[in-house]
């Protein structure tokens, strides 16, 4: 038997490490996919919780995740093309339009 | 260690080393396509804590749909030159220090988590017996159809922003 304990360190780790890709990288998309990694590694520890619980409701909360991540990646990556039409580029330290 | 002690530490392994390697690519298109072989290894992860459902739709959505997207998006954006150029922020090690101190401090709280009893009714036996899908859906259709209908206004106006965000200005 795998103690429940297992999965949220491998969660905590998984979502650290997207936390680092979010602070550190500069090409815009490998930050969306840091953002990704996070929303995955919160999956895990759901449905880790879900099973050792013996309860739906963190498969089903998954379940959402999943559809807004879907929404998140489709919204996030027009607004990627509509700002590269405009400036192109996709390195996070020269988007400073807002800056003033 | 017993034997799915090390079936998960296999997976937790290779989630872990697959996540470094993914956020330390230069080339996104490498990144998406470790990503994938990341994707396919968390599904496992769900397939052994018996969520079968989630683990398809992890393949369909995320493998499917979402990386597909991310390597169109990164065809349609001309990124030669983004390779050739430092792939880091300037202060990239304050973002890491962050990284480690925030994990550190995580590991340290969670270490020794446990669940308490009451436990639910969906224990494996019950799931076995009816079957996982058919478990699921019936939770997400009676207890949880206002999310669900809710999630679908969500993905229409996801489909919506993302055609007046990304089509081309007219006039």
């Amino acid at each position: 038997m795998v103690p429940l304990s297992w999965y949220i360190i491998l969660s905590a780790v998984v979502f650290s490490i997207g936390v680092v890709g979010f602070f550190t990288r500069r090409n815009l998309i490998m930050i969306f996919m840091s953002v990704e990694l996070m929303l995955n590694s919160v999956n895990i520890s759901l449905v880790a919780y879900s099973h050792y619980l013996q309860s739906m409701r963190g498969q089903v909360l998954v379940f959402f995740v999943i559809a807004v991540a879907a929404a998140e990646a489709a919204i996030g990556l027009a607004i990627i093309i509509a700002y590269y039409k405009n400036n192109p580029t996709i390195k996070v330290d020269e988007i400073n339009l807002l800056k003033g | 260690m017993t034997a799915p002690q090390w079936f998960f530490a296999y997976f937790a392994g290779m989630i872990t080393l697959l996540s470094v390697v993914m956020i330390t690519r230069r080339n996104p298109v490498h990144g998406v396509l470790w990503m994938l072989v990341l994707f396919v290894h968390i599904a496992g992860l769900y397939l052994f804590l018996n969520a079968e459902f989630l683990a398809a739709i992890q393949i369909i959505v995320y493998a499917g749909a979402i990386l597909v997207l991310f390597l169109f998006v990164i065809m349609l954006l001309n990124l030669k030159k983004e390779l050739t150029v430092r792939k880091v922020q300037q202060h990239w090690v304050i973002g890491a220090a962050v990284g480690a101190i925030f994990a550190a401090l995580v590991v340290a709280v969670v270490a020794g988590i446990t669940v308490l009893p009451p436990l639910g009714k969906y224990s494996i036996e019950a799931i076995r017996s009816e079957g996982g899908i058919m478990t699921i859906g019936k939770v997400m259709y009676t207890k949880y159809l206002l999310p669900f209908e809710i999630a679908s206004l969500v993905l229409l106006v996801a489909i919506v922003g993302a055609v007046v965000l990304a089509k081309k200005r007219i006039g």
